[in-house]
C-alpha cells in the first residue's frame, strides 16, 4: 500500500469538501441521488488519486443516504421492500459495471474508460433527462391549467407491468400500490448499479424507473432511492475497504457537510409537488450533460479520432466542464432552496387562512 | 418536539458530533496507518464502516435538531402535496 495515496488535508480542501457535500447532501435528500457526482472530480483536482476519491465518495454516500432515507421513513415516502431488492440487484450491477470499465481500461487504456463514461453520460442523461424535463413541464401545464396538482400520472408501460402475472414472482409493493413481478425489477437495480459503478450517480436510472417503468410516485421513488443507494454504498465500501483505499477523513469531513445539506432536502420534499421533484432531477441531468461535451475532444485527441489538440485547449475544455458540473450541482441546490422557501411560506399562509376562517 | 428539548438535543448531540471529529482529525495518522495496513491484517476493513455508522448516528442527529432548532420543519408526515 503506496503512503501516497492519502494526502495531507489543509484548511482550504476541508472547506471546499464541506461545501460539495452540503450541497450535494441537499439535491441527495431531495431527489434521492445525484449529489455525488461533483465530488470524484472535485477530490482529485485536490490531489487524491482516482481509486481512493471513488471509494472516500462511496463511504460518504451510504451513511448519508441511510440519514436520508430514516428522514423521508419518517415522512411515509420510503417504500423499503422496493429499495432492498432493488439495491441487491443494484449491487450487482455495480460488480458487473465495473467489469466492464476494467474490460474497456485493459483493451483501450484510460482514455477509453473516460471515453466510455462520457457516451454513457451523453446517452443516458440525454434520453432519461429529456423525458423527465419533458414531463415535468407537462405537469406544470396541467397544474397551471387545473388549478392544483395534476394527479401522478401512471404510464402505459407501468399499468402494463402492474397488470402481468408471474406466478412465484409477485410481490406487493406500497409505493406503487400493486403487486409486481420481481423479475421486472431484476433489469432495473443491474442498471442502476452499472450506471453507479460507471459515472457514480445511479439514481438518474434508478429514480425515473421507479416512476416510469414501476408506476411509483416521484416523491416516492426519490425517497427509496435512498434506500438502494445505501445497500449499494455499504457494498462497495466494503469492497474498497478491503483493499485499504477508503480515506476516512475525506468521506467523514464531506459527510460532515452533507448531513447538513441532506435534512433541508428531505424537509424540501414535504413542501413541493411531484412535478418540482422531476423538474430539479431533469433540470441537474441535463447540465450534467452539457459538462460531457467539453471532455469529450480531449479524448478524442487522444485517442487519434480527430486533429490533436494542443494541451492547454485539452486542460481548459476540462476546465470548463467541472465548471458545468459545479453549475449543476449549484442549480439544482438554488431551486431546491426556493421550492422550499415558497412552500413554507404557502404553508403558513394556508395556516394563517385557516385559523382566521 | 418543543423547542428548548430541540435546542438541548442539538447541544447534546453536537457536542457528541465534535469530539468525534476532534479524535478522528486528531489521530488522522493513526486511521491512515489502518488503512495501509489493511491487506497485511483484513479485519482492519472494518474500520472505516463502523466509523461511518457512528458518525452518522451522532452527526446526523445533530444536523436533524440544529435545523429543527431553527424552525426548520417538514411541512406534514405522508407524501405528495
Amino acid at each position: 500500500m503506496d503512503s501516497g495515496l492519502f494526502i495531507d488535508i489543509n484548511l482550504y480542501s476541508a472547506l471546499a469538501l464541506f461545501v460539495v457535500g452540503f450541497v450535494g447532501g441537499m439535491v441527495s435528500g431531495f431527489i434521492g441521488s445525484g449529489g455525488a457526482f461533483v465530488l470524484t472530480p472535485a477530490m482529485m483536482t485536490l490531489g487524491v488519486p482516482g481509486i481512493v476519491a471513488v471509494a472516500s465518495n462511496m463511504c460518504h454516500k451510504f451513511p448519508k443516504s441511510l440519514v436520508g432515507a430514516m428522514k423521508r421513513h419518517k415522512y411515509g415516502q420510503v417504500d423499503l421492500k422496493l429499495g432492498i431488492i432493488m439495491g441487491v440487484f443494484a449491487e450487482l450491477g455495480v460488480i458487473a459495471g465495473k467489469h466492464v470499465m476494467t474490460g474497456i481500461k485493459d483493451t483501450y487504456g484510460d482514455i477509453g474508460t473516460s471515453l466510455y463514461v462520457s457516451v454513457v453520460f451523453v446517452v443516458v442523461l440525454a434520453v432519461v433527462g429529456g423525458f423527465v424535463l419533458r414531463d415535468a413541464l407537462h405537469m406544470f401545464r396541467r397544474e397551471r391549467a387545473g388549478g392544483g396538482e395534476a394527479a401522478h400520472p401512471v404510464t402505459r408501460l407501468a399499468r402494463w407491468i402492474q397488470s402481468v402475472h408471474i406466478p412465484g414472482t409477485m410481490v406487493y409493493f406500497d409505493s406503487l400500490k400493486a403487486r409486481v413481478s420481481v423479475l421486472f425489477i431484476v433489469p432495473l437495480g443491474l442498471a442502476t448499479g452499472m450506471l453507479a459503478a460507471t459515472i457514480a450517480v445511479g439514481g438518474f436510472i434508478g429514480v425515473p424507473a421507479m416512476i416510469y417503468v414501476l408506476g411509483a410516485p416521484a416523491l416516492m421513488a426519490s425517497a427509496t432511492e435512498l434506500v438502494v443507494a445505501f445497500v449499494m454504498g455499504v457494498g462497495g465500501t466494503l469492497l474498497y475497504a478491503l483493499d485499504g483505499v477508503v480515506d476516512i477523513r475525506l468521506a467523514m469531513i464531506i459527510l460532515a457537510g452533507s448531513l447538513f445539506g441532506i435534512q433541508i432536502g428531505a424537509i424540501g420534499t414535504t413542501y413541493v409537488r411531484d412535478s418540482i421533484v422531476k423538474l430539479v432531477m431533469g433540470l441537474i441531468m441535463i447540465i450534467v450533460l452539457f459538462s460531457r461535451f467539453f471532455y469529450v475532444p480531449g479524448y478524442l485527441s487522444k485517442l487519434g479520432m480527430i486533429t490533436p489538440l494542443s494541451d492547454g485547449s485539452i486542460a481548459n475544455l476540462k476546465l470548463a466542464g467541472d465548471a458545468t458540473l459545479v453549475l449543476a450541482l449549484a442549480v439544482g441546490g438554488l431551486t431546491i432552496l426556493v421550492a422550499l422557501i415558497r412552500g413554507m411560506a404557502e404553508h403558513r399562509q394556508a395556516a394563517v387562512a385557516t385559523r382566521s376562517a | 418536539m418543543t423547542p428548548k428539548k430541540s435546542i438541548a438535543a442539538t447541544l447534546l448531540y453536537g457536542t457528541a458530533s465534535l469530539a468525534l471529529y476532534t479524535l478522528l482529525l486528531s489521530h488522522a495518522d493513526l486511521f491512515v496507518q489502518w488503512a495501509q495496513h489493511t491487506r497485511e491484517n483484513r479485519i482492519l476493513f472494518i474500520i472505516p464502516v463502523l466509523v461511518a455508522f457512528v458518525f452518522s448516528y451522532f452527526h446526523g442527529a445533530f444536523t436533524g435538531h440544529f435545523w429543527e432548532s431553527l424552525g426548520l420543519h417538514a411541512a406534514r408526515s405522508g407524501s405528495g402535496k
